[in-house]
C-alpha cells in the first residue's frame, strides 16, 4: 500500500460526530467520463453548449416523473435529523456531506427555476441559478454520496438523498458530465454482458479451472455450468465472483451448495453480471437495458427460478425493480410479464437471494456442516446498505437481517454482532458503494469507511473477531482495499458463503480416490 | 362598514383561496407524478394495512424523527401537538353552539399556547447553538419561526395580558363564513395576529410548510414492501414495453 496523499483518520472507540469544515473534501473528484464512454450508453460528452437549459429541462423531466423527486424537493424543513447520518460526513467533516446539505445543491436549483418563492425571492430562500460552477460541484457532492439510504430511515418525511443524488447524476449525465467509472463499466455490460468484460470463452475457463480446485480439493465433481438449457436455477450473480478474492470463494460457495441440494442450475454467459449500475445513475433506461439481459436469459434456458448472488445494490435492483423492469418475479397481468412469468415456478419467489435458498435447504435439513471447520474465525457480519434498506429477504419484514445471520449461524461456532446501532436499519455503508469504488476517490472511500471500522474495530479488540463477513461484491473489494489503512488485515474480510463453503459436507462419490477434505484452501 | 373590516374580511378571503387553491394544486400534482419504482425504505410493511399503521406512527408520533434525534424530535413534537391543541381550541369561533370536543379542550387549548412557543424556542435555539443545523439555516427558515413566534405570542397576549372583545371577533368570524360582515374590534394585538395568521396560510403552499401533505406521498414511507409478488409499473414505463413483448434488441 503507497503511502496515502490524506490524513487517514485514527479509530477512537466511539463514532464521533467532527465539527463542521467547509470544503473539506471539495477537492475529491473522480475521473470524468470520455465522450465515447459516454456515447456509449447514450449521453453526450464533454459539456453540451445550451448545457444550462438542457440541465434545466432534464430537472423539470424528471420532477415529472419521479414523485420521491417532486415531494423531496418540496418537503424538507431543514430540522437537522439527518445532518449527522451520513458516513461520509462523519469522516470528512464537510458540511456537504450532510445529507440536507447534499440535496440542498439541487433543491436550490429548483426552487430558482420551478418555485414561487424561488423565482421572486431568491436570497430570501436559499435559490441560486444553475451555473457552470454549480454543475462542477454537483459533480464533486454526487460522487461522494453512496446512494446508501441511511439517511432516509432518520428523516421525518422519509427523503431518500440517494433519489436526489440519482437525478442529479441523471442531470449531469445528459449534458456531458459523467463519471469515468461507472459510465465505462456500464458500456461494457451493454456490449459484452459482465462489468469485467469478459467474454463467453474466457468464462468458460474460469469456470472449468474453478471445478478442478474443487475437485482437487474435496474429491467432489461439483459443476459450475454454463448456458446449460434445461436447468431449472439461473444464477445471476456480479462477475466479480469469477475471479476476485475473497469473491471466488463465496462462488464456489453457492456451487457447492447446488451440489448438495442436487438440482440443476446454470450460469449464462450473456447475462453474467449481477450488478447494475443503471441504478448508480439514476438512469432508468440503462437499469433496465441492463435488467433485460437476465429476462432473455432466463426466457432462452428455460429456467425456473432465478437466483442472485452475494450483491447489495444487485439485490436492491433484482428485488425491488426486476418485476417492474423485466417480469422476473409474480403477479403481472399484462402480456410482457405473463410471458415469463408463467414460465416460473410460482413455490419459489423470484427472484430468490442465495441467502435465501441456502436457509431454506439448511431449514429442511438437506445441507450437512461440520461448524468445527470454521472454529479458527470469529465472525461478525456486516449489512450491506442496499439489502438492508432497500430490499427484503424471507417472508417477513427484517429478514434480510434475520436470513444471513441464521446462515452464519449455521456453518460457524463463533459469531458477534457489532454495535446495535451500526447495523440492522442502521448499518454504515462500506463507503464504497454507489459508484464510488474507484481507486480516484480513495479519500473519499477511506473516510467513508470511518464509522464501519469504528464498530469493526471495537469487536476485533473485545470479542477477538478475525472475520466480517459479507454479502455485497462492493463491500468484498471496498474493504479488501480500505481495512489496510485502518491497521487490518485484508485476509479478515470474505462472503457469508465462503464461511459456508468452508463448513459444508459433501458427499465423495463412491470410487473417487481424493481424500475428503472439506476445507477449501483459504485466501 | 369600517374600511378595516372589509380589510380584513378581504384579506382573509384571499388568503383562504391561496390556501386551498395553492394546496389543491401541490396535493394534485404530488397525486399525477408516478412513481415508477418501488423504493420504501425497508424494513418496509409488507401489506396495506401495514403501511396505514406506518404512516400513522409517522405523523402522529414522529416515529423516524424519534430514532434520529431525540431533541429535535423533543421541539418538534411539542410544538405540533400544541399547535394542533390551540387550533381545535380556535374552533370556537367558527362553531355556534361550540362543539362539545372542543369546548372539552378549551383549559388544554389555552396553556399549549405556552408549549407551543417554548417548542419553537428550542427548534429555533438549534438553529444558533448546533453548527450543523446553523450551516443548513436560511433566512426563510429564521422568517416562518420569527413568524409562527409571534403569532404565538400575540394570541397568548390577548389570553392573558390585553384582552380582546372575543364576542365582537367571533361575530366577524362567523359572518365572514357566510359572507355577511360584521365589525372587527380595531385592537393592534389582534389585528398583528390576524395579519400574521394570513400571512401564514398565503406562504403555506409555497413554503417548506408543505411538509404536511408531503409525507402522505412520500414513496419511501406510503410504499408497499411487496414487489416480487405485484408487478409495478408506471405508465410512462409500460410505454417502454410497447412493442418489446419477446426478446430485447
Amino acid at each position: 500500500m503507497a503511502a496515502p496523499k490524506f490524513e487517514v483518520p485514527s479509530l477512537t472507540g466511539f463514532i464521533e460526530v467532527p465539527k463542521i469544515k467547509e470544503n473539506a473534501s471539495a477537492h475529491v473528484k473522480s475521473f470524468p467520463a470520455s465522450a465515447e464512454i459516454q456515447e456509449r450508453i447514450g449521453f453526450p460528452g464533454p459539456l453540451v453548449e445550451d448545457w444550462h437549459d438542457k440541465a434545466i429541462a432534464k430537472m423539470g423531466d424528471l420532477l415529472g416523473k419521479y414523485r420521491s423527486l417532486q415531494v423531496f424537493m418540496d418537503a424538507c424543513v431543514h430540522c437537522g435529523a439527518c445532518t449527522d447520518k451520513c458516513h461520509y460526513f462523519l469522516g470528512t467533516a464537510d458540511p456537504k456531506n450532510m445529507p440536507v446539505a447534499r440535496q440542498e445543491l439541487m433543491r436550490s436549483v429548483y426552487r430558482r427555476h420551478f418555485t414561487f418563492a424561488g423565482k421572486y425571492f431568491p436570497s430570501l430562500v436559499g435559490a441560486k441559478d444553475l451555473t457552470e460552477d454549480i454543475l462542477q460541484e454537483w459533480y464533486s457532492y454526487y460522487y461522494q454520496c453512496s446512494e446508501c439510504r441511511r439517511c432516509s430511515v432518520y428523516c421525518p418525511y422519509g427523503i431518500d438523498t440517494a433519489e436526489v443524488t440519482m437525478a442529479g447524476r441523471e442531470i449531469l449525465d445528459t449534458v456531458g458530465i459523467g463519471q469515468k467509472y461507472t459510465n465505462e463499466i456500464m458500456g461494457k455490460l451493454h456490449r459484452i454482458g459482465n462489468n469485467l468484460g469478459l467474454p463467453g470463452p474466457a468464462l468458460e475457463d474460469t469456470l472449468q479451472g474453478l471445478e478442478e480446485d474443487i475437485f482437487d480439493a474435496t474429491g467432489v465433481p461439483v459443476k459450475m455450468p454454463l448456458d446449460a438449457e434445461g436447468a431449472d436455477i439461473l444464477l445471476i450473480t456480479p462477475s466479480a465472483d469469477f475471479f476476485s478474492e475473497p469473491h471466488v470463494e463465496s462462488l464456489i460457495g453457492y456451487a457447492k451448495v447446488f451440489h448438495a441440494a442436487g438440482v440443476k442450475w446454470t450460469l449464462s454467459t450473456t447475462a453474467s453480471e449481477a450488478g447494475n449500475f443503471g441504478l448508480f445513475i439514476g438512469s432508468y433506461d440503462n437499469i433496465r437495458k441492463a435488467a433485460m439481459r437476465i429476462r432473455d436469459a432466463a426466457l432462452e434456458l428455460g429456467v425456473k427460478r432465478v437466483v442472485v448472488g452475494e450483491c447489495g445494490h444487485a439485490w436492491r435492483v433484482a428485488y425491488s425493480f426486476w418485476n417492474t423492469l423485466t417480469g422476473v418475479g409474480h403477479g403481472g397481468n399484462d402480456p410482457f410479464a405473463r410471458q415469463l412469468q408463467q414460465q416460473l415456478d410460482p413455490n419459489y419467489p423470484a427472484p430468490q437471494h442465495i441467502c435465501e435458498f441456502t436457509y431454506a435447504l439448511i431449514q429442511e435439513g438437506k445441507l450437512k456442516f461440520d461448524k468445527s471447520l470454521n472454529d479458527h474465525r470469529v465472525v461478525t457480519f456486516h449489512d450491506s446498505c442496499n439489502v438492508a434498506r432497500g430490499s427484503r429477504m424471507g417472508d417477513m419484514p427484517g429478514g434480510q437481517f434475520i436470513i444471513p445471520r441464521e446462515v452464519i449461524k449455521a456453518v460457524v461456532n463463533n459469531f458477534q454482532d457489532m454495535a446495535e446501532e451500526t447495523i440492522g436499519e442502521a448499518t454504515f455503508c462500506c463507503g464504497g458503494g454507489g459508484g464510488i469504488l474507484t481507486d480516484d476517490l480513495m479519500e473519499i472511500r477511506v473516510k467513508g469507511a470511518l464509522p464501519r471500522m469504528e464498530a469493526f474495530n471495537n469487536v476485533v479488540k473485545e470479542n477477538k473477531v478475525n472475520f466480517l463477513a459479507l454479502i455485497c461484491a462492493i463491500c468484498k473489494a471496498q474493504f479488501t482495499k480500505v481495512v489496510p489503512y485502518y491497521g487490518f488485515d485484508m485476509s479478515m474480510v470474505g462472503g457469508v458463503h465462503q464461511l459456508v463453503s468452508t463448513a459444508i459436507l459433501l458427499d465423495v462419490p463412491e470410487g473417487s480416490e481424493q481424500e475428503t477434505e472439506t476445507e477449501e484452501s483459504e485466501a | 362598514m369600517s374600511f378595516l373590516t372589509v380589510l380584513f374580511a378581504y384579506l382573509f378571503y384571499a388568503a383562504t383561496a391561496i390556501l386551498v387553491g395553492g394546496l389543491f394544486f401541490k396535493i394534485r400534482t404530488y397525486a399525477r407524478t408516478p412513481a415508477p419504482l418501488k423504493i420504501p425504505t425497508t424494513p418496509a410493511p409488507i401489506t396495506k394495512t401495514g403501511v396505514v399503521l406506518r404512516m400513522t406512527r409517522e405523523v402522529t408520533l414522529f416515529e423516524s424523527l424519534f430514532k434520529s434525534n431525540k431533541w429535535i424530535w423533543l421541539f418538534g413534537y411539542l410544538f405540533h401537538v400544541s399547535l394542533l391543541l390551540v387550533t381545535l381550541r380556535h374552533l370556537r369561533y367558527f362553531t355556534e353552539p361550540v362543539w362539545f370536543p372542543v369546548e372539552m379542550i378549551q383549559p388544554f387549548g389555552m396553556y399549549a399556547g405556552f408549549a407551543m412557543v417554548a417548542g419553537l424556542g428550542g427548534l429555533w435555539a438549534r438553529r444558533f447553538l448546533v453548527d450543523r443545523v446553523r450551516y443548513i439555516s436560511t433566512p426563510s427558515d429564521h422568517l416562518i419561526l420569527a413568524l409562527l413566534v409571534a403569532i404565538g405570542l400575540s394570541g397568548l397576549g390577548m389570553s392573558f395580558v390585553a384582552h380582546t372583545d372575543i364576542v365582537a371577533v367571533k361575530a366577524f368570524i362567523l359572518g365572514l363564513m357566510v359572507f355577511d360582515l360584521h365589525p372587527l374590534p380595531a385592537d393592534p394585538v389582534l389585528l398583528v395576529h390576524l395579519s400574521l395568521v394570513a400571512l401564514l396560510m398565503f406562504i403555506f403552499p409555497i413554503s417548506k410548510l408543505l411538509h404536511a401533505p408531503g409525507i402522505f406521498f412520500s414513496p419511501t414511507r406510503n410504499q408497499v414492501d411487496d414487489p416480487r409478488d405485484r408487478r409495478h409499473i408506471a405508465p410512462w414505463a409500460a410505454k417502454l414495453e410497447a412493442g418489446a413483448q419477446g426478446k430485447s434488441e
